[in-house]
C-alpha cells in the first residue's frame, strides 16, 4: 500500500515538474516572440537615433537659419553652402507632378472598380495594378530617361535630357496602384443601403458614387493620398536617373533639380569619409526627409480622426 | 414649378446614362493605361536588351566594354543578398506577426508596436539606408557587406511580413485554437501545430512579395556604399573551413541587379543603355514571376480553405 503511495506520487510530482517545466518553456517562448516584435520598435529607435546624432553634428558647423534659408546648396565646394531648400524645390516640384497624375487616374481607377466593374473585371484588374505597384523603381528610373523624356520631347522640344517632369510623371504612374487599391478597399466599405437608397431615389452609379459614397469614404480616400505624397517625397532611383542630380532651386518641372533623395544617392556613390560634413550632410538631408514623411503622416491619421464615418 | 413631362425625363435618364457611360469608358481607359505601361516597359526592354541575351550575359562579369559586359556578379549578390534578407526577416516577421495576434495583452505595449509598424512601412527606403549606414556599416562593423545590405533589407520588408502574418493568422477561426487547448495543448503547441501550419500559404504569399520588393530595391543598398564595379565572386554560402570560414559569404564586397542597371543607365555610352535595358528585362522577370507566383498562391488559397 505505502509503495504504491509513493509511485503515485512519484508520478504526480513528475506531471508537476513536467508542467513547471512546460510553463518555464512557453514563457522563454513568449519572451522570444516579444522580442521579435520589438525589433520593429527598436528599428525607428534606430532610425531616430542614426539621423538626429549625426545632423546634431552637422548642426554644430553650420546654423539652423542658414540650413533653412540659402539658396544656394554646395556641401562639397570650397565655398561651402546648405541651404536646404535647394532640394526640398525639387521633391515638393517632382511630387506634385507625380500626384496631379497618380491622384485623379487612382481616384478613377477606384471609383470604377468598386462601382462600375463587375466582380470579374476586378478579379483581373487587382492583380495588374498589384504588378504596375511591384515593378522595382530602377526599371521605371529606366522608363522615365530612355523612354518617356525622347517622347515628352517630341511635344515639347525644349525639354532637357533630364527634368522633374518626366521623373514626376513615371512616378505618378508607379503611385496609381497604392491610390487605387486604399481608395477602392474604403469605397467597398461603405454599407450597399447607402447606395441603396441613392439608386432608389432615381441617381445614377456616377451620381451616386460622387454624392454619396466618396463623401462617406472620404477618410480612406484621403489617408491613401497622404500615403501617396509619402511615396512621392521618398521616392528615389526615378529621381536619381532621370530628373538630373544638380542642385537648383527651381519650381519649374521642365528644369532637372536634385531632390532630397537623389542627393543621397549621388554623395552615397562617391566616397566621403565617416565624419566629415558632407557625410553628415545626408544625414540632416535624410532627417529633413522624414520629418516631410512624418508631417504628412500625422495630417493624414488626423484627417482619417476627422471625417471617420462609421455605420 | 411645372412637372415635367415625359420627353423631358427621358432626356434626363439618357443623359445621366450617357455620364455613366462616359465615365465608365475613362475607367477602362486609365485601368487600360496602366496596363499598357506595363507592357511598353517590358516590350522595350526586351527589343532593346534583345541582343545581349545569351549565356555570356549571365556568365560575365561587369565590364568597360558593354558589349562584354554581363551580369554574374549582379545576380549572384542578389540571391545572396536574399538569402540573408529571407533568413533573417521571415523568422523575425512571423515571430512578430504571431506574438501580436496570438500572445499580446491589449496594453499600451501592443499599442506601441502595432503604431510604430504601420509607420514604419511609410519610411522612405532610402531613411533605411541611412539607419544602415549608420548602424550596421559603421557602429557594427560589418562594413560594405552582403550582410549588411541583407539586414538592411529585412528591416525594410519587415512590416510586410508582420502585416500579412497577421492576416493570415486572424483569417482561422477560433474553434481550432479552443479545439487544440481543450485537448490540453498549451499556447505555443497550439501556435507551432495549428497556426503556423494553417497559416502558413498567407504567410508565404507575404514573404515573397517583401522579396520582390527587396530584390528590386535600390537605392538603400547604394546608401551602405556597394561597389557598382565587382570582378570577382563572393565564396559560396557555407562552404569554408568551419566555423568561421563558414560565414565568409556574408562580409564580402557585393553589387546587385538594381545596381547595376543603375551604373548602366548612368554612362553617356548609348552601347551601356542595350546593357541596362537586358538587365531590366531580366531584373523584371525576376520580381513579376515572384509576384504571380504570390498571386497563385492567394487564389489557391482562397479557393482552397473553407472553414
Amino acid at each position: 500500500m505505502s509503495a504504491n503511495n509513493s509511485s503515485d506520487l512519484h508520478v504526480v510530482s513528475d506531471r508537476l515538474a513536467r508542467n513547471a517545466m512546460r510553463n518555464v518553456s512557453e514563457r522563454l517562448i513568449e519572451g522570444l516572440l516579444l522580442c521579435a516584435a520589438a525589433v520593429s520598435v527598436l528599428t525607428t529607435l534606430g532610425i531616430v537615433y542614426v539621423l538626429v546624432s549625426e545632423s546634431v553634428h552637422f548642426f554644430q558647423n553650420v546654423s539652423i537659419i542658414d540650413f533653412l534659408t540659402d539658396t544656394q546648396w554646395t556641401p562639397l565646394f570650397d565655398d561651402a553652402h546648405f541651404g536646404i531648400m535647394v532640394l526640398v524645390s525639387g521633391t515638393l516640384v517632382s511630387s506634385l507632378v507625380a500626384l496631379a497624375v497618380a491622384v485623379p487616374m487612382g481616384t478613377i481607377i477606384a471609383i470604377y472598380l468598386s462601382e462600375f466593374a463587375n466582380s470579374k473585371v476586378r478579379e483581373v484588374a487587382k492583380p495588374i495594378l498589384e504588378l504596375l505597384g511591384g515593378i522595382p523603381t530602377i526599371v521605371f528610373g529606366y522608363f522615365a530617361l530612355l523612354v518617356v523624356t525622347p517622347l515628352l520631347q517630341i511635344v515639347l522640344p525644349e525639354l532637357p535630357g533630364f527634368s522633374l517632369l518626366s521623373a514626376g510623371l513615371v512616378m505618378g504612374i508607379m503611385i496609381v496602384p497604392y491610390i487605387a487599391s486604399l481608395s477602392e478597399d474604403a469605397m467597398r466599405a461603405v454599407p450597399m443601403s447607402l447606395r441603396e437608397g441613392a439608386y432608389a431615389m432615381g441617381s445614377t452609379r456616377l451620381y451616386t458614387a460622387i454624392h454619396v459614397v466618396i463623401p462617406a469614404a472620404f477618410s480612406g480616400l484621403a489617408a491613401s493620398y497622404i500615403l501617396a505624397i509619402s511615396r512621392a517625397v521618398g521616392e528615389t532611383m526615378i529621381l536619381a536617373v532621370a530628373a538630373g542630380m544638380q542642385p537648383n532651386l527651381t519650381w519649374n518641372p521642365m528644369e532637372p533639380a536634385a531632390t532630397i533623395t537623389s542627393y543621397i544617392v549621388q554623395v552615397a556613390l562617391g566616397d566621403l569619409p565617416h565624419g566629415s560634413i558632407g557625410y553628415q550632410t545626408i544625414f540632416a538631408a535624410g532627417l529633413t526627409l522624414l520629418l516631410i514623411t512624418l508631417v504628412f503622416n500625422i495630417l493624414g491619421q488626423w484627417l482619417r480622426a476627422k471625417f471617420r464615418e462609421n455605420y | 414649378m411645372q412637372p415635367l413631362t415625359t420627353e423631358q425625363i427621358r432626356a434626363v435618364i439618357a443623359r445621366g446614362k450617357l455620364r455613366d457611360n462616359i465615365f465608365k469608358a475613362l475607367g477602362i481607359f486609365c485601368l487600360a493605361f496602366a496596363f499598357l505601361v506595363i507592357v511598353a516597359l517590358i516590350a522595350d526592354m526586351a527589343m532593346k536588351g534583345s541582343e545581349r541575351f545569351n549565356l555570356d550575359f549571365f556568365m560575365n562579369f561587369a565590364s568597360r566594354r558593354a558589349t562584354q559586359a554581363g551580369i554574374l556578379s549582379a545576380w549572384v549578390g542578389s540571391l545572396l543578398v536574399m538569402l540573408v534578407t529571407a533568413l533573417a526577416a521571415v523568422p523575425l516577421g512571423v515571430a512578430a506577426g504571431l506574438y501580436l495576434e496570438e500572445y499580446a495583452k491589449r496594453n499600451w505595449l501592443t499599442h506601441i508596436i502595432e503604431v510604430n509598424i504601420s509607420n514604419l512601412a511609410a519610411v522612405p527606403s532610402i531613411v533605411y539606408g541611412l539607419l544602415a549606414l549608420g548602424i550596421f556599416v559603421y557602429q557594427f562593423g560589418f562594413g560594405q557587406s552582403i550582410l549588411s545590405a541583407g539586414l538592411t533589407l529585412a528591416l525594410l520588408i519587415l512590416p510586410i511580413i508582420i502585416v500579412s502574418t497577421r492576416e493570415a493568422i486572424r483569417a482561422i477561426p477560433a474553434m481550432i485554437r479552443e479545439g487544440s487547448m481543450a485537448v490540453g495543448a498549451t499556447r505555443w503547441q497550439t501556435c507551432r501545430y495549428h497556426i503556423i501550419p494553417y497559416a502558413m500559404p498567407g504567410i508565404l504569399t507575404g514573404v515573397i512579395i517583401g522579396l520582390a520588393r527587396a530584390i528590386g530595391e535600390t537605392a538603400p543598398i547604394i546608401t551602405i556604399g556597394a561597389l557598382t564595379f565587382i570582378a570577382f565572386l563572393p565564396p559560396a554560402p557555407f562552404t569554408g573551413d568551419p566555423p568561421a570560414g563558414m560565414f565568409d559569404w556574408v562580409f564580402a564586397p557585393f553589387t546587385v541587379m538594381p545596381i547595376q542597371i543603375f551604373n548602366w543607365t548612368s554612362r553617356p555610352d548609348p552601347a551601356f543603355e542595350v546593357n541596362a535595358a537586358a538587365a531590366g528585362f531580366v531584373l523584371m522577370v525576376m520580381v513579376l514571376s515572384m509576384n504571380a507566383v504570390a498571386i497563385y498562391l492567394r487564389y489557391q488559397m482562397r479557393k482552397k480553405i473553407k472553414w
